[in-house]
């Protein structure tokens, strides 16, 4: 059997073994087996993707397969896998895992927050394994709905008007993917829905692509935090529960990215050649837009939501390049992204469930109260400001370059402009660290707090050891990446 | 003239019987045999069903006017299916005390409409074909008007029939129009003569109406919400689904038989009608609070996707248009199924207030309402979105892509007040939540029927690839 059916069948055991268990303990064991399994799968992908390369295989997709699923419509249930998904399904399985642990002590209805969390994941790999459009677009939607239910349910503040805002965008998004993906099929007049069979036959007329390439852009474009379609993701991120947040920021938010890519540019190379110009000005809008908007908030999750909507941006503005170098630094910078994100929200999440206030102007002196949040919030912090030795400089290092390297005067402004972010970044990192964590600590009620507990610790440590390795030893995840990243540049590129 | 022709109708002469036989234990059947008269009803519509299904050869009856094929067979079939299992939701309400002493009258009534949708469907005579949809729009208008002690099912059924009535007679006025220019009625007769002059599209105009209203497109659709909201609500079921599907599939038969030589025209007027229907239905859904009103807008927009099948007007669209219909009565009767377990419990009209907090007292039953919603809406992986989808394919693949990205956007209206019940069960709190229902068996077994529809059909490709063998 094809091991990447493994990433579908296994949280459909999930779900049903949530189905049917009766008390909390099942569903933690439930729970933790099935994403145990998943990160021990995933890391098996990845080290056994690594040898097959290594020793040679140079297909552009290994593990694949396929079975017809409507032969009359040509829609097939296909499977497979290159570097660039490997690294995704590692993220998504990482991030699972700790996202399990983080919603360890959910309440209520702590079986149904699983079972919509298991849904979700279900969601995220299947898109990740597929290269068919239909399949492709199913578990996108798939993952997209359970988390209306998860943050409107589960979540904090103004959660009904936030979980509704987010499903609605996003659906609004993926109706224009829809249209583009219908246009992609029968504009390519293809007898097949394989991304490869249509980017191979490469028949799509001009006149088309640039009618269906803004609408698959803006429709991927939605998820990825493009700048005018940015404004679900503030507010959703700051109603979601803990694990919620960093599912999402950390992983769904990349779904956008790698669809932008994977079908949007490769699919439409014309068109993405021709009107990269005007979706570059909007992803450094969202670069420096994204980084200024955090400045000037004061909900720790909001400005963390916000300094998303920058990150993401610089994905999205990486990818628009299409250099090697430029588009295997938006790979690194989705992971780096996912992880510290989550690694953010997830010690926010721990914060906020002491202190029950996300406001910068009532916390003080965290540092001496909890020692071990904090120092995890600082690492955080450097992680997403760029310190070398973590994650987020060998991303923003290797994307700048790329996008330097660029011979024309527009490229290289708007790679200057966008490169002003890391200041901004600084900024408001440090200021909410200085805020919130030094000085003496003035509301005595957080004097009795507790620094954090072992599931707690756990998650966390897990995640910080992610941020400092990818950022200690980055060259085997570029390698891993570059290979396939250059594969499908050479499809784009003139 | 040969009488054994009657005997080759299988689908009527058997559902012909099994009217008969109810008819009959309805006369005879007294004390405890009527405990059991539900059950026999049940039985006996399966076993019709089956028989519609293997009675599938292709015939050409009385010289041309009644034609049957596989395909006609199984959408029979399909909509006995749907009639049964809005049959097993009315257990509880039928045993009520307004409604037990005429349980037969209802059984056949509802399957005298059955019979006149059979007819519409099989028929290839223009009067075939009317007297099918009056024998499919009469009856039905006693069943709206069946819980008559309750001032708003007679005003509903008032309304129905008033407005069916007046629809039938334009509709009557434009076959008389097409009997006019043609010189017969005969379906196969037609398409030569009707090219698209002024006086053809005036019939075709006028024809439309008729159909139009029993699908409730939207300049007809003004009967609906105040029929639906009044009628008992298994009836408000079998008027939303099966009297709907069928109808659709005759406007397809017609369209494509009759106005073969008139595609541009009625594409046109099809496409308007269409983004009309999804896109007024919508706005006024979100609007209301009465369920059953509620959901009288989301059918009539639901009907508004099915004619984007209908426009494609090929063997690819009657596919796509047939498994709607299929998927539309999983997911609306499960809606409907569970609306009659809360009215039967509270006695009142169920309104979004009522059903807040509903979750917490009536897990299972919300859940699936909610997953019943989410098939409605498109929403993966239940079987909703895969109909839909085609839908769209087919309607993309004849060349209407504005037509498809309005309702595209359109489905992100409808998502909005479907998740405005979801939200309704789930999120907001309620002191005192309806309690908990204990549902009885037969209301139990269409829902778990409807649950298992909505779950599979997408997911088991086989059912559509078997439609897909049957379309012409």
């Amino acid at each position: 059997m094809n091991i990447l059916n493994l990433f579908i069948f296994i949280p459909l055991s999930m779900l049903l073994a949530l189905f049917i268990s009766r008390n909390i303990k099942q569903i933690r064991a439930t729970m933790v087996t099935g994403s145990t399994l998943l990160l021990a799968l995933s890391v098996y992908l990845t080290i056994d993707f690594i040898a097959q390369r290594n020793a040679g295989v140079s297909a552009a997709q290994l593990y694949c397969d396929s079975w017809h699923w409507y032969p009359t419509l040509n829609i097939c249930y296909s499977i497979g896998v290159d570097g660039v998904s490997v690294a995704m399904i590692l993220l998504s399985s990482i991030i699972v895992f700790t996202g399990t642990f983080a919603s360890w002590r959910i309440k209520p209805q702590t079986k149904e927050f699983f079972l919509w969390y298991t849904l979700l994941t279900l969601g995220v790999y299947g898109f990740f394994i597929s290269t068919d459009l239909f399949t492709m677009f199913m578990f996108y939607e798939t993952a997209l709905i359970p988390m209306y239910l998860l943050i409107g349910v589960w979540g904090s503040g103004k959660k009904e008007y936030s979980a509704m805002k987010l499903t609605l965008m996003l659906m609004g998004g993926s109706a224009f993917l829809l249209m583009g993906i219908l246009g992609i099929y029968f504009g390519s007049g293809a007898t097949t829905m394989n991304i490869h069979e249509i980017a191979a036959l490469g028949n799509i007329p001009v006149n088309i692509q640039y009618i269906f390439f803004p609408l698959t852009f803006i429709g991927f474009g939605v998820l990825g935090a493009l700048f005018p379609f940015h404004t679900w993701s503030p507010d959703g991120h700051a109603s979601a529960p803990t694990s919620v947040s960093m599912l999402h920021a950390g992983v769904l938010m990349k779904l956008g990215g790698y669809g932008c890519f994977r079908i949007a540019m490769y699919l439409l190379p014309q068109a993405a050649n021709d009107l990269a110009w005007l979706f570059i000005i909007l992803t450094t809008i969202s670069v420096v837009y994204g980084a200024l908007s955090a400045i000037s908030q004061t909900d720790l999750k909001y400005i963390n939501a916000y300094s998303s909507v920058s990150h993401c941006g610089l994905v999205l503005f990486a990818l628009l390049m299409m250099t090697r170098t430029a588009c295997t630094g938006a790979i690194l910078q989705m992971l780096s992204h996912g992880l510290m994100t989550a690694l953010f929200f997830a010690i926010i999440g721990m914060i906020y469930g002491r202190t029950h206030t996300r406001d910068i102007r009532k916390m003080q002196g965290l540092m001496k109260i909890m020692p071990f949040l904090a120092v995890g919030y600082v690492i955080a912090g450097f992680a997403n400001l760029g310190l070398p030795g973590f994650s987020g400089f060998v991303a923003e290092m290797t994307i700048f370059v790329g996008a330097f390297s660029i011979d024309d005067i527009f490229h290289r402004v708007v790679t200057i402009i966008a490169c002003t972010s890391i200041v901004i970044t600084a900024v408001y990192i440090l200021r909410v660290v200085g805020k919130i964590l030094y000085g003496v600590p003035t509301d005595s009620e957080h004097l009795k707090l507790t620094d954090a507990t072992w599931d707690e610790r756990f998650t966390v440590i897990c995640l910080i050891a992610c941020v400092a390795a990818l950022g200690i030893a980055p060259m085997w995840m570029s390698n891993l990446i570059g290979g396939d990243v250059a594969n499908i540049i050479s499809n784009i590129q003139p | 003239m040969n009488y054994l022709q009657f005997l080759s109708m299988t689908p009527e002469i058997s559902l012909l019987g099994v009217f008969v036989m109810i008819f009959l234990f309805d006369l005879v059947a007294t004390g405890r045999y009527r405990r059991i008269f539900h059950g026999i009803v049940c039985l006996l519509l399966i076993a019709h069903t089956y028989i519609c299904i293997t009675s599938g050869e292709e015939q050409t009856l009385f010289g041309g006017m009644y034609y049957n094929n596989p395909m006609i067979s199984f959408v029979k079939a399909l909509l006995t299916f749907g009639t049964l299992l809005v049959i097993l939701q009315a257990h509880r309400w039928l045993r009520g005390s307004y409604t037990y002493y005429k349980q037969g009258e209802f059984y056949v009534l509802m399957l005298s409409t059955l019979i006149g949708m059979y007819f519409m469907m099989s028929a290839r005579h223009f009067l075939l074909l009317f007297i099918g949809i009056e024998l499919a729009s009469l009856p039905l208008a006693c069943l709206v008007a069946f819980d008559k002690y309750r001032h708003n099912s007679a005003e509903a059924g008032i309304k129905y029939i008033l407005s069916s009535m007046f629809s039938s007679a334009i509709m009557l006025f434009g076959i008389s129009y097409l009997y006019g220019i043609t010189g017969t009625l005969y379906f196969d007769d037609m398409p030569t003569i009707l090219t698209g002059t002024p006086i053809h599209i005036f019939s075709l105009v006028m024809f439309f109406v008729g159909l139009g209203f029993k699908i409730s497109l939207v300049p007809f659709h003004l009967w609906t919400a105040d029929s639906y909201q009044g009628a008992p609500t298994v009836v408000t079921a079998y008027l939303s689904v099966i009297s709907k599907g069928a109808a659709v599939f005759t406007l397809f038969v017609v369209l494509t038989k009759v106005f073969s030589n008139m595609v541009p025209q009625w594409q046109t007027l099809l496409y308007i009608l269409t983004v009309a229907s999804i896109t007024i239905a919508n706005l006024f859904a979100i609007k209301q609070h009465n369920i059953k009103r509620f959901m009288a807008f989301s059918s009539i927009s639901q009907a508004g996707y099915i004619m984007l099948a209908v426009i494609a007007g090929n063997a690819k669209g009657m596919t796509a248009m047939v498994f709607y219909i299929l998927v539309y009565i999983v997911a609306n009767l499960a809606v409907f199924g569970v609306i009659e377990s809360i009215e039967q419990q509270t006695r009142h009209g169920v309104r979004r207030e009522t059903i807040n907090g509903f979750y917490s007292t009536n897990p299972r039953l919300a859940l699936l309402m909610t997953l019943a919603l989410f098939s409605l809406a498109g929403i993966p992986p239940f079987a909703g979105f895969f109909s839909k989808f085609f839908v769209f394919m087919s309607a993309f693949d004849a060349g209407f892509w504005v037509l498809v990205f309005i309702a595209l956007i359109n489905t992100v209206i409808s998502l909005y007040y479907y998740l405005l019940i979801v939200k309704a069960m789930f999120i907001t709190p309620n002191e005192h939540p309806v309690q908990k229902i204990k549902c009885d068996l037969y209301t139990r077994l269409s829902l778990v029927i409807c649950f298992a529809g909505i779950v599979l059909l997408g997911i088991c490709s086989i059912v559509y690839i078997n439609i897909d063998k049957l379309a012409f």
